[in-house]
């Protein structure tokens, strides 16, 4: 579904990634954790091209990512960042059914129709005459998973989506991704959630200044890192 | 002040003069800063550069030289006698483009980066994104800045009667002169901008509340 092949990032002098190969397959969950500042979100941007690659290459279901296939890529790819970005001059059902009207064209009241069922999954069917700046982090953040999914993604991408969220809140959105892992979307989750990346995941990458340390089981890792690295990173956030 | 009355309606007729004048140059300065604005966030280098000499020349030299420039330049160096008004429109207008640009560039970068981000990933297009996500945004910081720039464009406005345009100030300068009563006839001008400007801030005041409402 998402193969990087040779991957590497510079901002001016600054190397971010360096020659990162991986594999998503259909249907995979892949947790990608790691200090900060190892450029995970930088690894993750890359896939939808918010981020240009330096050097290599990003094939998403065998559409190799240049600035033709843009649109292609994101229309696959549906992402949500730590700080939510919900649109606040919108309320939250339009701001679900915007990209769709926007951009496929989709009949207002259809997209609407869809948006209604989508924060039912999300636990947000009462919220959706709010305005954003009404609704909790947590609320905000599922708001801002049924506004990608409602662009019928393929593959989700996750941005620390916990990470801006009080510990109290934390629990509701990963419920959600949860659900969704367990429906069969292939998730790439950058997070510090440990226990969910434990859990949930198939696969776990650990990123450690810009380069993959370990890829692996969550058993394997959790229980018997075999990087120096990947131990000491363990140490300190378990 | 007896012996002005008969002069007021001279005066008066230099609201419609000021006015016209005004609007045009609030207008074209208007489109011209619309398109530096873009300019300076575009991702045409080129673009970029011109718009910014543009508005540091602008910005850094005399307003009222600017305008002396093109009554007196124009027709030298192109042999077309410039009328008064439109030599004045033009240095208005595109001296004003110059602070528009800067309003609607600070107001557009003013709107959390994250916004755009959000649309991309949605696959919304950039001029989309910009008319329905970005600019709905930015205009509650614009929309102070722009009116404080047609208040001070109204005011400013004065510097046309250097070249003789008659306007409100220069035709209370004529009554002054003939009447010998210059606390009247420039009094009476004082009042006319107060009170044009008084009304500019009260529609602006109103503009902006009703975009606060939607918040």
């Amino acid at each position: 579904m998402i193969n990087v092949n040779n991957l590497t990032k510079q901002f001016g002098d600054n190397q971010v990634l360096t020659d990162i190969t991986t594999e998503v397959k259909k249907g995979d969950v892949v947790a990608v954790i790691g200090p900060s500042g190892s450029g995970k979100s930088t690894f993750l941007r890359c896939i939808n091209g918010l981020e240009e690659a330096t050097k290599g290459e990003i094939i998403v279901d065998d559409i190799t990512l240049t600035e033709k296939t843009l649109a292609q890529v994101r229309e696959k790819t549906g992402m949500v960042f730590q700080h939510f970005h919900l649109f606040p001059h919108l309320k939250v059902i339009d701001n679900i059914t915007f990209a769709p009207i926007e951009t496929k064209g989709v009949k207002k009241a259809d997209a609407e129709k869809h948006a209604k069922k989508l924060l039912e999954t999300v636990g947000l069917s009462d919220k959706a005459n709010t305005y954003p700046n009404q609704l909790s982090g947590g609320q905000k953040q599922r708001v801002a998973i049924a506004r990608s999914l409602a662009m019928e993604p393929e593959i989700m991408l996750f941005d620390e989506p916990t990470s801006a969220l009080d510990p109290e809140m934390v629990k509701e959105v990963l419920d959600v991704m949860k659900q969704l892992a367990q429906s069969g979307m292939t998730m790439v989750v950058v997070t510090h959630e440990m226990g969910f990346a434990r859990e949930v995941a198939d696969r776990i990458l650990f990123l450690d200044e810009g380069a993959v340390v370990e890829e692996t089981t969550p058993h394997a890792f959790f229980h018997h890192p075999e990087t120096e690295r990947a131990q000491s990173f363990l140490e300190k956030v378990l | 002040m007896i012996d002005l009355i008969p002069s007021i309606p001279f005066i008066l007729k230099g609201i419609l003069v000021t006015l016209q004048f005004v609007v045009a140059s609030g207008i074209a300065g208007f489109i011209i800063g619309v398109l530096l604005a873009f300019a300076k966030i575009g991702k045409f280098p080129l673009l970029k550069r011109f718009a910014d000499a543009y508005t540091a020349f602008f910005r850094g030299t005399p307003l009222i030289l600017q305008l002396v420039y093109v009554y007196f330049v124009v027709p030298e160096v192109t042999g077309w006698e410039i009328p008064k008004l439109a030599a004045g429109i033009i240095a208005f207008s595109l001296n004003s483009g110059a602070y528009v640009s800067e309003i609607i560039r600070a107001g557009i970068q003013s709107v959390d980066k994250g916004q755009f981000e959000a649309a991309q990933a949605l696959n919304v297009s950039y001029w989309k994104s910009m008319r329905k996500i970005i600019l709905p945004q930015a205009i509650k910081h614009i929309l102070p800045a722009l009116m404080n720039e047609y208040i001070m464009l109204l005011k400013e406005s004065a510097v046309i009667s250097v070249i003789g345009a008659h306007d409100i100030m220069r035709r209370s300068q004529i009554v002054a002169a003939d009447t010998f009563n210059y606390f009247g006839a420039l009094t009476i001008a004082l009042i006319i901008y107060f009170i044009m400007v008084r009304i500019l801030e009260t529609f602006g005041a109103k503009l902006e509340k009703r975009l606060r409402y939607s918040d």
